[in-house]
């Protein structure tokens, strides 16, 4: 079955690269859609972390298994390996160490997946270019003071934390603000593509 | 009892009396002969008694959780704001049980019993009880009544232990836990607050050795003291604060004469009320089985071990300024279940009140809760919760109990003649 009814279509590459039964780790869960679609139609298990109180209602709502636990802070008791995949979708520009965080989602599983959007895209550079202020767009719509992303990125940025890291990156999927592909993607994903779907692997355990 | 009635109460109830004639061996070697376990019942078993579910009490509770025993009962039942018509626990979902454990004074069998061998009352010689003692008379209870498998165990603090207990000793007899504000054992903290109550207790010279039922006397004062240590650490220094600050409730401040702080009265009204309504050995014997909980002790100290027996989902709730139960002792047990492989959910809600606040109508605790358990309703209601062999089960245990299960309106049906006519069932 092709994942579809998701609100946002990220999830929809994304559930297409988890396998049949594995057990997932979700950073930043959210409402729990992708580990609900995932359980529904891929047999998959596992838990979502996150720290709104709505969201995890929600979550047990659907039977989807939620932890409050800030992933800042609090990664470190959860098993080294004892998980297929780690996914963090829209949250790593938002933890306060990124780094540690990706760490440990390698350290926790094998294999991870994490998404967040691009700052190298052509129009925040024109803005900060043209107007000398922080980019306000569509896909990154907080205001400096008051936005809860701390750790924006480009994605050479983030490739190149991978290289230092040794994590290498299995797959990279590179969309506009509507989750589609296009040929001027491919060719300058850092300058046209707004947001990256990435599948991380430690390179060598 | 507030006129009219609020529609999402269960209104008036009425306990019934389970009594079991077999012998029933604790886990400290000894047997009682017979016991009676005192217990409530608000809505109405399912056909196929697929949506029962199982309060547990804490320390001080009792069987009475929801609604009023009379008209002019001032109070409602210990938790009254989860369980009623539409509220989480919701009555015209599930068919709740709430029961006094054993070793309790609310009326099931415990110190202030006779004891057949010497018809006099147990006192302080009421064997001990263990939590696991408490799920295993919880079991024979559900068996009495028909109850294959629970849809939800469900208790805060000492309650919280009981469900997690539930889960390791009858994996195939619970389908959920909620443990609220509760702990997978008591902290050296924990077990010293408790001791500082069994103290005051014992030293008081009116508990006689435990006989004061004998010699005529009431360790009243002992038992004052034990309730306000433990009332203390039940709030947190917050909700103290923001409930009497440094109001003064007599005397005069200016000249430091006969002073009394509001909360000073508090604590002791609190005592006093506790200390008319409490027996001090069923006081000295619960607090002993909450210091003893510890399931991870028989699988080599491993709380993963443990709950790897367990079949159960969990939702653990823990309260942001409970120190007593402290949110990071539920992290602890959600830790333990996610390392054990088991579905769980764990939500900390930020609240003042402190340990107390699993009592309390919080509204992001009563979402939750609802929000788990509306599903677990849905689930049972679309009939996809058990499998045949659960129904065939529910379906043989019924019939050969005499009476059939008690269902009906359950509260407000006359419940004392239930219990009779099951004597000789057990």
């Amino acid at each position: 079955m092709t994942p579809q009814g998701f609100d946002r279509d990220d999830l929809r590459v994304i559930a297409d690269m988890v396998p049949e039964g594995a057990r997932v780790l979700d950073l930043g869960c959210g409402t729990g859609e992708l580990l609900a679609w995932l359980r529904d139609n891929r047999r998959v298990t596992g838990y979502g972390l996150e720290i709104d109180p709505d969201k995890i209602t929600a979550c047990i709502a659907r039977g989807v298994n939620v932890i409050e636990r800030d992933i800042d802070v609090d990664l470190s008791d959860f098993e080294t390996g004892s998980f297929d995949f780690v996914i963090m979708t829209e949250t790593l520009q938002a933890v306060r160490h990124p780094d540690r965080v990706l760490e440990q989602m390698l350290r926790i599983a094998p294999q991870g997946i994490v998404t967040f959007p691009n700052f190298g895209y052509w129009r925040c550079r024109m803005y900060l270019a043209t107007r000398g202020r922080m980019p306000v767009a569509a896909h990154l719509p907080h205001s400096w003071y008051d936005t809860p992303n701390i750790h924006l990125c480009t994605f050479a940025d983030f490739e190149a934390l991978c290289a230092e890291r040794d994590v290498e990156i299995t797959r990279r999927h590179v969309v506009d603000a509507h989750y589609r592909p296009s040929r001027l993607i491919e060719a300058l994903p850092n300058l046209f593509g707004t947001i990256a779907i990435y599948g991380l692997r430690r390179e060598h355990s | 009892m507030p006129d009219p009635l609020p529609p999402d109460s269960v209104g008036i109830v009425e306990p019934a009396t389970a009594v079991f004639t077999e012998p029933f061996v604790l886990a400290c070697g000894e047997a009682l002969p017979r016991h009676e376990i005192v217990h409530e019942i608000y809505g109405t078993l399912n056909a196929d008694a697929s949506n029962a579910v199982l309060v547990c009490h804490a320390l001080s509770g009792h069987h009475h959780a929801a609604g009023y025993h009379r008209a002019d009962d001032r109070k409602p039942g210990w938790w009254d704001a989860c369980i009623g018509p539409g509220k989480p626990i919701d009555t015209r979902r599930f068919c709740v049980v709430s029961l006094n454990n054993l070793g309790g004074c609310h009326g099931s069998t415990g110190p202030t019993s006779i004891n057949p061998a010497t018809g006099r009352a147990w006192g302080p010689d009421f064997p001990v009880v263990t939590v696991r003692d408490w799920v295993r008379s919880q079991a024979l209870l559900a068996e009495r009544l028909g109850i294959r498998r629970w849809a939800a165990v469900i208790g805060g603090s000492l309650g919280g232990m009981q469900a997690i207990q539930w889960s390791i000793d009858f994996p195939d007899r619970v389908r959920n836990v909620v443990a609220i504000a509760s702990a997978p054992r008591l902290s050296a903290q924990n077990i010293a607050f408790n001791e500082i109550a069994r103290q005051a207790i014992l030293s008081d010279p009116d508990f006689a050795e435990g006989r004061y039922l004998e010699q005529g006397t009431a360790p009243v004062a002992g038992l004052r003291l034990a309730r306000m240590v433990g009332h203390v650490t039940y709030q947190s220094d917050d909700g103290l604060r923001e409930k009497f600050g440094r109001e003064v409730a007599s005397g005069d401040l200016d000249l430091g004469r006969d002073v009394q702080f509001q909360v000073e009265s508090y604590l002791q009204y609190q005592g006093r009320s506790f200390s008319r309504s409490f027996d001090a050995n069923t006081y000295l014997l619960m607090t002993r089985a909450l210091d003893y909980f510890d399931p991870a002790r028989e699988f080599d100290d491993d709380l993963v071990t443990a709950l790897r027996h367990a079949r159960a989902s969990f939702l653990v709730l823990s309260f942001s300024t409970d120190w007593r139960f402290a949110t990071e002792r539920s992290k602890e047990l959600a830790r333990a279940l996610i390392r054990a492989g088991r579905p769980v959910s764990h939500a900390d809600i930020d609240a003042p009140q402190g340990h107390d606040a699993f009592l309390l109508p919080i509204p992001r605790y009563l979402q939750t809760l609802a929000a788990y358990l509306g599903r677990i309703a849905d689930d049972i209601e679309r009939g996809s919760h058990a499998d045949a062999a659960t129904r065939e089960d529910a379906a043989r245990s019924r019939s050969q109990t005499p009476g059939g299960a008690r269902t009906g309106t359950g509260s407000r049906a006359p419940a004392d003649s239930v219990a009779a006519k099951r004597t000789g069932a057990a």
